[in-house]
């Protein structure tokens, strides 16, 4: 075959979210010398604008599916949902940031590139049907992540999240390039769907393959930050800005979890009884420690951080399920998840005040009765985290528990549930400080929400009650594209 | 969309509504909430009087998809046991708004409308007939309730709030776990297909697994209920809920538990609860002495009526796991029984709460001379309590004993200690409120009944007596209904000399 450097249209089309996302990316940091003081909100609406084209790229370049690239992408349904979901988040995460940014006086142009370019790795992640190409986009996506936790540099804070975040995200990166090198040693292969085939074939070593397997569970277990390798997120989580944290916990996560899920149902699909147990102690580790580690913290970032590795817990679950149906609720756990918690962060960054001053749970006393509007919608993002019914929390997890049953996962599912009680205890302690304690210093000197939290607030409500009552259309996309090429 | 659905409707509506209510009308909210909540409880006597008794099954059924896969439907309907635990709901509702009207006077416009939301989740519960409709349905009720406890509660109201929270919660996850296990055999959440599918043998459950999910269920029902040991957060949650939650919790909420007991544990898994029937009906036989003791030596009058509660809902169990028409007939008579004379008894202590300001017993006496319509009304709902002829808890009471007899004669003879044990608990509280020397503060702030107070209290006090004297109003769909759950359990014959209690031996009648 002659060789072709001019990429086709399909091949443009199905990369177009990247293109355009690294586009405006570019743009904005030359722009950045000429409107930087004068117009710093200008590069927020630029980048949201970006995120909704990107998403109109995702929708077009779903209704071509297939490979792209001499197969190094896939772009399938499975890839389109994680890209639109990913691209939401980071519209989200651009309304939490312009309120969080002026009050700290922080430069907003490199802020907004970053995303930009942080959220084109995850949309690369997510449509890569090639191990090389998942590592590039995971580096795109974690490089611009450490230099966010760190973007507030004359910040100690900031400083000590960004250094954490970067050592030991690197030394997990390397163990996923060691799987990576091992697999390719077995089976000559990193095309994913060619791995699959290749260990369909009988000569093969099968410990090479089970250690591959296993490294890579220690990267990608690193970035969904599933026990036993959840050390790192709570001291980053709470050190970095808070917008930052929040997108740190639903992005890249969710971008993880989408190639981690691809791989594994793809590539050792055949040997998951191998790697299912793996999967079933750190969904347990994971839940059990995120929820008992919440109950005694009293900074809201570092209970959010432990609140994170739970729901990370919960996903595995459904993950261990090793099932079409599993895979289809860890997406849609996904999208819920992202939703309520964007959204309880969006109160988050409301109350924490210049220099994130007011982090205590106590800081939060009497916003029932002063900002009512406010503590409402956290209820709901509260009552959605706890579980319970008409919100999309409790949907993912249903569908979640449903798929380990299916699985015969009942001991799993059981321990699951009661530690969904426990976690119970932590959430309702915001509904009692909001609700039942008198309005403390913070709650009565509140300024009223600015409009891009309020947008930050109001669409994940409306987005985690549409879940809620009507799931249907979400989950359906979701199964039907749950299926992986194989 | 027939009456039931309207029913259903018209709190969730309400809520909403009253949410968009601004702030400062708080005289509109009330107003509003209280046309609501009647609404709602004239039409649900539309269901009473077109409900065919003869007829056996659902009646005012609406069964259409919610979500299609997995297939959940919005499936409701009522029988006759479920007609009147709805109609209970809705008639409490209005009571409750009507005695919080000037005793709330803090975030009224919330307190009103979750009022309405509990309304919604309780109608919810006892209409729904798709198991994950009754969950959410479940759920639902969780949230206002535990608001309630926790913003208009007394001192220690967090700490019972979230106790209570807690340990429903973690019992309604178990009762989830179990329904989707089913969900995965039967391939349907609607109840009566599953029931069809594990009565016709097209599933058949182990006996490991029939225990377990049996267990799993009667759990979450048996910590709503509260079935003894584990009726800990009821005591709590009574004392410090405000008393329109006491009288919602006590009326309605604990027949949450019974009633989930009756209408799916027991047809559902008719061996493990045959099997599982004798420790039950001894920790029901526990709970109705345990709480009359336990009652007996409380200073404080709430916490009495919780204690008592816990007494009188061991006889509901006690009724149902006797597996005999009489018995199931007593329990879900004494479950309404128990939602009026214990829902008066809460609401007096409310009104005297009120005037007074205090729920120590101590702290009243003689309030006979200063506020004598108030103390006739409490001796009626007294007598009632205690299980007086002519009044309703002694028909309850008496058929539960008398169920109980037909299965095992043992039991009925310690379940009858705790009617007697009533009676010297009741009998002695009133003594000591009403008699006696009046101080100075009593007959400064007793001042007797006021017009909004009667139209809270007549109600019950004129079902106390008609349900005295003709319960065949209420007795003949709910024995039509029994029936069915009895055959549906395969539990036509009582069960025999099952179990030996300490010292009484075994006595088959």
């Amino acid at each position: 075959m002659p060789a072709n450097f001019m990429p086709s249209a399909d091949d443009l089309l199905r990369f177009s979210p990247e293109l355009i996302l690294t586009i405006a990316g570019t743009l904005l940091m030359v722009l950045d010398p000429f409107f930087g003081k004068r117009a710093p909100r200008l590069f927020g609406h630029i980048s949201i604008l970006a995120f909704l084209a990107g998403i109109l790229g995702a929708l077009g370049a779903q209704s071509g599916t297939g490979f792209s690239f001499s197969n190094l992408l896939i772009v399938d349904g499975y890839a389109t949902f994680f890209r639109i979901l990913v691209l939401s988040i980071g519209i989200l995460a651009v309304l939490l940031s312009y309120k969080y940014l002026d009050r700290e006086l922080a430069e907003t142009g490199e802020y907004h590139a970053l995303l930009l370019f942080c959220v084109a790795g995850q949309c690369l992640m997510v449509a890569s049907n090639d191990l090389i190409m998942i590592f590039i986009g995971l580096e795109i996506s974690s490089i611009a992540t450490y230099i966010l936790a760190g973007y507030l540099r004359n910040d100690k804070r900031n400083n000590e999240s960004a250094l954490k975040y970067f050592l030991l995200g690197s030394f997990a990166t390397a163990f996923l390039l060691y799987g990576i090198a091992v697999i390719y040693g077995v089976t000559g292969s990193t095309k994913l769907d060619e791995i699959r085939t290749a260990l369909s074939q009988p000569g093969f070593s099968m410990a090479a393959v089970v250690i591959a397997a296993a490294l890579m569970i220690v990267g990608l277990g690193f970035k969904v930050s599933g026990a036993p390798f959840q050390m790192w997120a709570p001291d980053v989580y709470q050190g970095a800005p808070a917008p930052v944290s929040v997108f740190m916990a639903t992005g890249p996560k969710a971008a993880a979890f989408a190639v981690f899920l691809r791989i594994f149902m793809t590539s050792f699909q055949q040997i998951s009884s191998d790697w299912e147990p793996l999967i079933w102690i750190s969904a347990l580790l994971s839940m059990t420690i995120g929820n008992f580690a919440a109950l005694t913290q009293n900074n809201l970032k570092r209970l959010m951080a432990y609140s994170a590795i739970a729901h990370a817990g919960y996903i595995l679950v459904a993950f261990a399920a090793k099932s079409d149906g599993g895979a289809a609720a860890v997406m849609f756990y996904l999208a819920a998840y992202a939703l309520m918690n964007i959204g309880a962060f969006a109160v988050i960054i409301h109350i924490c005040g210049k220099g994130e001053k007011n982090l205590r749970m106590e800081d939060l006393a009497g916003l029932g009765r002063t900002q009512p509007f406010t503590a409402a919608l956290l209820t709901v993002f509260l009552l959605s985290l706890i579980g319970v019914p008409l919100t999309g929390g409790f949907f993912g997890k249903f569908y979640i528990f449903r798929a380990a049953l299916q699985s015969n996962l009942v001991w799993l599912t059981v321990l699951g549930l009661l530690n969904s009680a426990v976690a119970a205890y932590y959430y309702l302690r915001f509904m009692v400080v909001m609700y039942m304690h008198e309005p403390g210093e913070v709650a009565n000197t509140l300024e009223p929400l600015s409009l891009g939290l309020r947008a930050a607030l109001v669409l994940p409500a409306i987005g985690t009650f549409f879940l809620g009552i009507l799931p249907g259309a979400v989950l359906n996309f979701a199964r039907a594209s749950a299926v992986f090429t194989r | 969309m027939n009456l039931l659905d309207i029913v259903i409707a018209i709190p969730a509506i309400g809520f909403i509504l009253a949410l968009l209510i601004p702030r400062a009308q708080e005289q509109a909210v009330r107003m509003f909430t209280l046309v609501c909540s009647l609404a709602a409880f004239v039409l649900s006597l539309g269901l009473a009087i077109g409900y065919q008794t003869g007829q056996t099954g659902q009646q005012f059924v609406t069964n259409v998809v919610w979500i299609a896969n997995p297939e959940i439907h919005y499936h409701v309907g009522v029988d006759g046991i479920s007609l009147w635990l709805i109609i209970l709901s809705t008639l409490l509702t209005p009571i409750a708004i009507l005695l919080s009207w000037r005793s709330i006077h803090q975030q009224s416009k919330e307190f009103f409308a979750l009022l309405l939301l509990l309304e919604f989740g309780l109608v919810g519960v006892f209409a729904a007939w798709d198991l994950f409709l009754f969950y959410v349905f479940w759920e639902i009720v969780l949230v206002p309730m535990y608001l309630l406890i926790g913003i208009w509660g007394h001192d220690r109201r967090i700490y019972a709030a979230v106790k209570f929270f807690i340990f429903t919660f973690a019992g309604s996850v178990l009762m989830l776990a179990a329904i989707i296990y089913l969900y995965n055999l039967a391939g349907t959440f609607d109840y009566a297909l599953i029931l069809d599918q594990i009565r016709s043998g097209h599933i058949t459950l182990s006996h490991t697994q029939e225990t377990f999910l049996f267990l799993a269920f009667f759990i979450a029902f048996a910590i709503k209920v509260p079935l003894f040991p584990l009726h800990t957060w009821l005591p709590d949650a009574h004392v410090e809920a405000p008393t329109a939650g006491s009288v919602m919790l006590a009326s309605v909420m604990l027949k949450m538990g019974t009633y989930g007991l009756l209408r799916f544990c027991v047809p559902m898994f008719p061996g493990a609860a045959r099997e599982n029937a004798p420790w039950i009906v001894i920790l029901a036989i526990i709970g109705i002495i345990y709480g009359a003791l336990v009652a007996m030596v409380q200073p404080n009058m709430k916490k009495l009526v919780a204690y008592s509660s816990v007494s009188h809902l061991g006889f509901v169990v006690l009724g149902i796991f006797s597996f005999t028409q009489l018995g199931l007939d007593g329990a879900v008579y004494q479950m309404l029984n128990h939602g009026i004379s214990t829902g008066a008894l809460f609401l007096l202590v409310g009104f005297m709460y009120d005037r007074r300001h205090s729920l120590a017993i101590s702290d009243y006496g003689g309030v006979a001379t200063v506020a004598p319509w108030l103390s006739t009304v409490f001796l009626i709902t007294t007598l009632a309590s205690i299980g007086l002829p002519t009044l309703n808890n002694f028909i309850g009471e008496f058929l539960v004993l008398q169920g109980a007899a037909q299965a095992n004669f043992t039991w009925s003879v310690f379940a009858a200690l705790g009617v007697i044990f009533s009676a010297c608990y009741m009998l002695w509280l009133y003594q000591r409120v009403f008699y006696g020397e009046t101080s100075e503060e009593v007959r400064h702030h007793m001042p007797d009944l006021n017009v909004r107070d009667w139209c809270c209290i007549v109600p019950l006090i004129a079902l106390m007596v008609w349900m005295g004297m003709y319960p065949n109003t209420f007795l003949l769909s709910v024995t039509a209904t029994d029936a069915t759950v009895l055959e549906q359990s395969n539990m036509t014959t009582p069960l025999r000399g099952a179990v030996s209690l300490p010292g009484g031996g075994t006595h088959a009648r």
